[in-house]
């Protein structure tokens, strides 16, 4: 199965990735390839087997409701390459 | 043509714990300055592992429970992935094909006649980071993210602005008995989005699905609902199209507005978290839970129409929250059960007036089921006068004090001598010579008047059925019924 261009577009813009007509051709193919080799894991006969979320066989890991403190703000905010009124600062959105 | 509208609610209230939902950050977050609630979990740094926490995921099933919603014998987390800036993450975690509770109901009475809506599902997934929006770039504060936060999707099976309002009002009214959520709405932990459209009636296939947003109030909800049913009527009518769309509810104007911007349809490739194991819910721990589950709004309110011989709207009322429900039982396990009427006209007259007047809740009033019964007691011994409980019932309501200890204090003991009360007669009779020759030639009022009097006089201490006994005497009319 071969991903056409526009699958390859729409993949590339939810991933907010820019690509030119060149690469969209290229990762097409890679992408496609990918594809294929699911194709060969579903050949298995997985009739009598319950599908699977996790591969590791733990459940029900919890925590108990307990607080705790929290990071300093100035830690919190050491890596926001623009900051505002102890906020990170963005690109304006549209609401 | 006619149409009918309809109408499916969804619901999200932040849960009551102390932390949030994957990491030990606390949730007490309205009014700590921005960032203050945050570490490298809620901030969605590379490499950290979240872990759930179990009394969200026991409030979740605990409110399954009560909306009799079906549990799972085993549920996980999903990733749902969008690129907006409330998420550090780039993704939420939530919970996609296999929320905690699905297929239950509740039941609302609107105009008189009770209707089951449905309850698609209940899931829980955690809160978003909350945005400011300015002029030309975005502030984000990250301290409400990670806050565990319950989805409640109804059917569209509600079909007036009236049912919508009463829907929410019984969810309400059922988290806050659960104590599962503080279901403050101005402070944002219970919100609401609604679906809706309109179609032919009789029909089964509905014209645009109409999202609405930024309701705040159960008013807003009602007014919204009004306005979005009629605004699709009307784009029919003259002719034009309706268009499937999200719009925001803009409470000053009282319309809703479109909001653009989103033309393409949502992908949110939701995947099984792969750092939170799935839960299993064995039998044990849901029965343990489903124990903790206390009497809801709707069977206590027939109790206690049936138990205490209340009408409808008084029960209605106090059971419309579980500490005025628990405060009027609370009475009546210190008293006499047949005083249930009295009680009631306390709660719902002086004990509402003051706190309403003051902005305060029953849970924290000063004044104990205890006190308010010490006070009943001395009226009925004659200790007191009716008015004078009044009196005694506001200082008590503002200075936390015991009725006998006011009576006490501010002499407000009953005047039932009668010779005292023949003095403090005739002194009025004499001082009020218009109102008594307004009662003698036939005016019933004037009687009223000079009755009001005495008791003014006496600050309302005097015995009035003795006030009035001696009045009439004194006037020289007959007895009155
Ligand atoms: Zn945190």
């Amino acid at each position: 199965m071969k991903l056409s261009y526009e699958q390859v577009k729409h993949i590339a813009w939810l991933a907010r990735l820019g690509l030119s007509e060149a690469e969209v051709e290229k990762f097409s193919l890679q992408l496609s390839n990918i594809l294929e080799n699911f194709d060969i894991l579903k050949q298995i006969d997985t009739t009598n087997v319950p599908p699977a979320t996790h591969s590791i066989p733990l459940q029900n890991v919890f925590r108990e409701d307990e607080a705790a403190k929290s990071y300093p703000q100035s830690e919190v905010l050491a890596n926001a390459p623009r900051q505002e009124e102890s906020c990170f600062k963005v690109q304006p959105i549209l609401e | 043509m006619d149409y009918e509208t309809v109408i499916g609610l969804e619901v999200h209230a932040q849960l009551l714990t102390k932390s949030k939902m994957f990491c030990s950050c606390g949730t007490d977050y309205v009014s700590a300055p921005p960032n203050t609630h945050v570490c490298p979990i809620c901030l969605g740094m590379p490499g950290v592992l979240p872990v759930i926490n179990k009394k969200a995921v026991e409030y979740t099933v605990m409110t399954a429970l009560a909306l009799n919603c079906t549990i799972p014998k085993s549920t996980k987390f999903d990733r749902k992935n969008y690129c907006y800036p409330d998420l550090m993450k780039g993704y939420q975690i939530s919970q996609y094909d296999a929320p905690i509770g699905r297929q239950g109901w509740l039941t609302i009475s609107s105009n008189g006649s009770k209707k089951r809506i449905n309850i698609t599902r209940v899931h829980l997934e955690e809160d978003v980071s909350k945005l400011w929006h300015r002029e030309d770039y975005s502030l984000i504060d990250v301290n409400r993210s990670g806050v565990p936060l319950m989805e409640i999707v109804s059917e569209p099976e509600i079909s007036s602005p009236e049912e919508a309002r009463d829907y929410l009002v019984m969810l309400h009214t059922i988290l806050r008995y659960l104590g599962v959520s503080t279901c403050n709405m101005e402070e944002g932990s219970f919100r609401c989005d609604a679906n809706v459209s309109i179609r032919p009636k009789g029909s089964s296939k509905l014209l645009a699905k109409v999202e609405v947003k930024n309701m705040n109030s159960f008013k807003a909800v009602y007014q919204a609902m009004e306005y979005e049913s009629k605004r699709q009527r009307s784009v029919l009518e003259k002719g034009g199209e309706l268009v499937q769309e999200t719009r925001g509810w803009v409470d000053e104007k009282g319309i809703t507005v479109s909001q653009r911007g989103k033309e393409y349809a949502d992908d949110y490739r939701y995947f099984p978290e792969p750092d939170l194991p799935p839960l299993v819910f064995d039998k044990a721990w849901i029965e343990k839970i489903r124990a903790k589950l206390p009497e809801l709004p709707e069977a206590r309110k027939e109790r206690f129409m049936a138990q205490y011989g209340l009408p409808l709207y008084d029960a209605n009322i106090l059971t419309g929250s579980r500490t005025l429900a628990d405060y009027f039982e609370s009475c009546l396990e210190l008293m006499d059960k047949g005083k249930a009427k009295l009680i009631r006209n306390w709660l719902l007259g002086d004990f509402s007036r003051l706190l309403n007047a003051t902005n305060t809740d029953i849970e924290t009033t000063q004044v104990s089921p205890e006190h308010l019964v010490e006070m009943l007691n001395l009226v009925d011994k004659g200790t007191i006068s009716g008015p004078a409980a009044k009196a005694v019932f506001e200082e008590m309501f503002y200075s936390g004090k015991r009725a006998s200890a006011i009576v006490t204090e501010k002499k407000l003991s009953q005047i039932s001598d009668a010779t005292k009360v023949r003095e403090m007669v005739k002194k009025v009779i004499a001082n009020n010579a218009k109102a008594v020759s307004d009662y003698k030639s036939g005016k019933q009022q004037a009687l009223t008047f000079i009755t009001g009097q005495v008791m003014r006089t006496t600050r309302g201490r005097a015995n009035p059925s003795l006030v009035k006994e001696i009045l009439i005497q004194e006037l020289g009319g007959k007895k009155i019924a």
